[in-house]
């Protein structure tokens, strides 16, 4: 059907009280089958109380127990997001989608280091990403649901409004989505490019995906190198950052040329050789995978 | 963030790194009284800029008197310092750090960031140092070792013997730079650094590893917890855009380029950036107006773009999501009629409220260019400009003159 989510999903809302918290999950419990989704929202503070009749408990283990949810949201504020994280995970959540944006990189080196020796089962999707979202079924995250289609094209993307301009590519062309997936801007992270095309590798219900990414690190160039070896689809992808200069932060911490490494040309050309079809006319990003499908 | 090499030396010392004793100072006086109180009979008198490259730049100078050590502090001071880092105008020197000098037996290097692939803190170190270690990175990559700590355990003592046995310090001064190169990692663990480098660190002529250099970049998003670090933030290091547009909590970087761009989402402002390149345009700069943009984050957004004379034409392209078109086109506007906008200004506007927005730009009565995708709108943007440029053929002042005198006389009328 999907990946990650569907409207089978339950969701539990970490911060929801919080500015942030309050208006995505209002937002995204109005889309599709959203009212059914959303079960449970979490703040040791408020437990017992609730958000328009969404029910607020202490902990997550708690919220999990009670409503049998298995996937969370967060938006928790910076310096408390990556305990918020912690908690999902020690909950044994399926997966944990981290909203937040400003964590600080060490905060997420010791999350992450812990989730791998406890060999833990919860998937990471971010921080600083704008969730994910299965189309007419069920939005987790800060995304406009309105521009997308139910269909069979999977979206993973680093960066946020990039990969709306993807989807409503698609849209536009009549091509619907299954997935989209916002893993985020971060130099330290859950799910990678990789993990997400493997995932819609084996989603019986997705015939295509694009892929985005950006300057910095060497995830798409790893996922170019998995794509050829073995993913059974056609994937097109996008850089951002030709023009960005050496050593520049671009606003995602991640997006920073260091050491000749990371540029959009390298990964250009990498993904290339490894059978992506690539465009470096980021309006040209929905024709571009309508080509590859035929 | 950045802070200076002395800033950093400081740090190093309360981790038990050895650093030569130094004075910062910020007049040609107060660096004689320095190498004075140092004593001794070598200084070296070193320019301190946010910039590396400072050496070649001529930024860092020996002295064998303190007559040498005026007339150094004396050419450094107030020079505009030009390295690969500073681009061509060069950063102007405010600071020194007149220091004892060393004596220098091998050129070391230590280095480490937040390695992305591993999620853990890299140690890099080469028996290469000096000045030319990028190209060491570069052609013989096997030279730079490197250890990936663990982040519960700590760099332990037996990788610390380990990388300083590979970067060639004798046995007798082992124990001294493991501990260094522990304290070297304690540092960046504890200030949440996202870049340390020593370079040089040296094995000097009493066996003992010092650190030459120092240069530390801190984590941002965690300066929070650190206010005795970020006190240490230095204004004029600093690009005054981008400091002005921190204030409106806008991502900003000046570009050499013409077109100015304001867009929301990193990711997007890149594309648009890569757009304008692909049509022939060059980007002036780099502006994520975020999430929550507000009239007013977009006039300040405005006047910033508008205060870099570069700026031939601005092109704005906002994906609305949880932003609405329209808010950002009454922004727009608003902005437009403040700062008397004299350039070309497309707009390309998506998403929530599309028509609306449009509608309000187009009512404006202001020449704003509209376009319906971002090809269009670099193609249009670029177009606008060359259409500038083309404009002032024969006696083109003249021509406005007479113009703006008909205009004169229909408004008496």
């Amino acid at each position: 059907m999907s990946i990650l989510v569907n409207k089978h999903t339950r969701v539990m809302t970490q911060g929801i009280t919080g500015k942030t918290g309050t208006f995505h999950t209002q937002t995204s419990r109005a889309y599709a089958n959203g009212r059914d989704c959303y079960v449970a929202g979490v703040n040791p503070k408020k437990a017992g109380e609730s958000f328009e009749g969404i029910p607020i408990y202490g902990s997550v283990r708690d919220a999990k127990e009670k409503t049998d949810a298995t996937v969370s949201v967060i938006y928790v504020p910076p310096p408390f997001a990556a305990a918020a994280i912690w908690e999902a995970v020690e909950a044994d959540l399926d997966l944990a989608i981290c909203i937040t944006e400003g964590i600080p990189v060490r905060d997420m080196v010791e999350v992450r280091d812990r989730m791998r020796k406890q060999n833990r089962k919860t998937l990471l999707l971010g921080p600083n990403c704008p969730g994910v979202i299965t189309p007419e079924e069920l939005k987790i995250g800060i995304m406009p649901g309105h521009i997308h289609k139910k269909g069979r094209v999977g979206v993973v993307s680093r960066s946020g409004t990039l990969t709306y301009e993807a989807v409503a590519q698609l849209t536009e062309l009549g091509i619907g989505q299954s997935s989209a997936v916002g893993i985020g801007g971060d130099p330290v992270n859950g799910l990678k490019h990789v993990d997400v095309l493997k995932l819609f590798n084996d989603d019986r219900d997705t015939d295509a995906v694009i892929m985005i990414g950006e300057i910095g690190g060497s995830d798409e160039e790893t996922a170019a190198h998995w794509v050829k070896q073995n993913m059974k689809k056609p994937v097109v992808g996008f850089i951002a950052g030709v023009t960005a200069p050496p050593g520049k932060r671009m606003g995602h911490a991640g997006a920073i040329i260091s050491g000749g490494k990371g540029t959009a040309q390298e990964k250009l050309a990498v993904m290339e050789a490894c059978g992506i079809k690539v465009t470096r006319n980021p309006a040209e990003m929905g024709r571009l995978l309508r080509s590859a499908l035929k | 963030m950045k802070i200076h090499e002395y800033q950093g030396k400081e740090i190093f010392r309360q981790y038990g790194v050895a650093t030569p004793r130094g004075i910062a100072c910020f007049g040609v006086d107060q660096a004689v009284d320095a190498a004075k109180k140092l004593g001794g009979k070598v200084w070296v008198v070193k320019a301190q800029i946010h910039a590396g490259g400072r050496g070649k730049g001529g930024g860092v100078k020996v002295a064998k008197s303190l007559e040498e050590v005026r007339a150094h502090a004396k050419r450094v001071l107030g020079m505009q310092l030009v390295t690969h880092q500073t681009g061509p105008k060069g950063q102007k020197v405010r600071r020194l750090l007149v220091e004892e000098g060393a004596d220098i037996r091998k050129e070391l290097y230590v280095g480490m960031v937040v390695d992305r692939g591993t999620q853990r803190v890299v140690l890099m170190a080469s028996a290469e140092g000096g000045m030319d270690i990028e190209e060491v990175a570069a052609k013989t990559p096997e030279k730079i070792h490197k250890v990936f700590v663990d982040p519960a355990a700590g760099l332990t003592d037996g990788e610390a013997r380990g990388v300083a046995r590979k970067i060639g310090i004798p046995d007798s001064a082992l124990a001294q730079a493991s501990e260094l190169l522990q304290g070297l990692y304690q540092c960046f663990w504890d200030t949440d650094a996202s870049l340390l480098e020593v370079n040089p660190l040296i094995l000097a002529g009493d066996g003992r590893v010092v650190a030459l250099d120092s240069k530390i970049n801190f984590d941002d998003n965690a300066l929070f917890r650190h206010p005795e670090i970020a006190a240490m933030r230095d204004l004029d290091e600093e690009d005054p855009l981008e400091i002005e547009a921190s204030k409106y909590d806008l991502s900003y970087i000046s570009l050499d380029g013409s077109i100015g761009c304001m867009v929301n989402g990193a990711g997007l402002a890149m594309a648009t950036m890569d757009t304008i390149k692909l049509f022939g345009g060059s980007p002036a700069n780099f502006l994520d107006v975020g999430g929550g943009a507000t009239a007013e984050k977009v006039t300040a957004a405005f006047k910033i773009m508008l205060s870099n004379a570069k700026v031939k034409a601005i092109l704005v392209n906002i994906f609305g999501g949880i932003m609405k078109c329209d808010t950002i086109a009454t922004g727009v506007v608003a902005a437009a009629r403040e700062v008397k906008l004299s350039v070309p200004l497309v707009v390309r506007m998506k998403g929530t409220n599309e028509d609306l927005g449009k509608k309000i730009l187009k009512d404006s009565g202001l020449p704003i260019i509209s376009a319906d995708n971002m090809a269009q709108a670099g193609q249009k943007v670029v177009a606008a400009i060359k259409k500038k440029k083309a404009k002032p053929k024969p006696k083109p002042k003249a021509k406005k003159a007479k113009k703006k005198k008909r205009a004169v006389k229909r408004k008496r009328k």
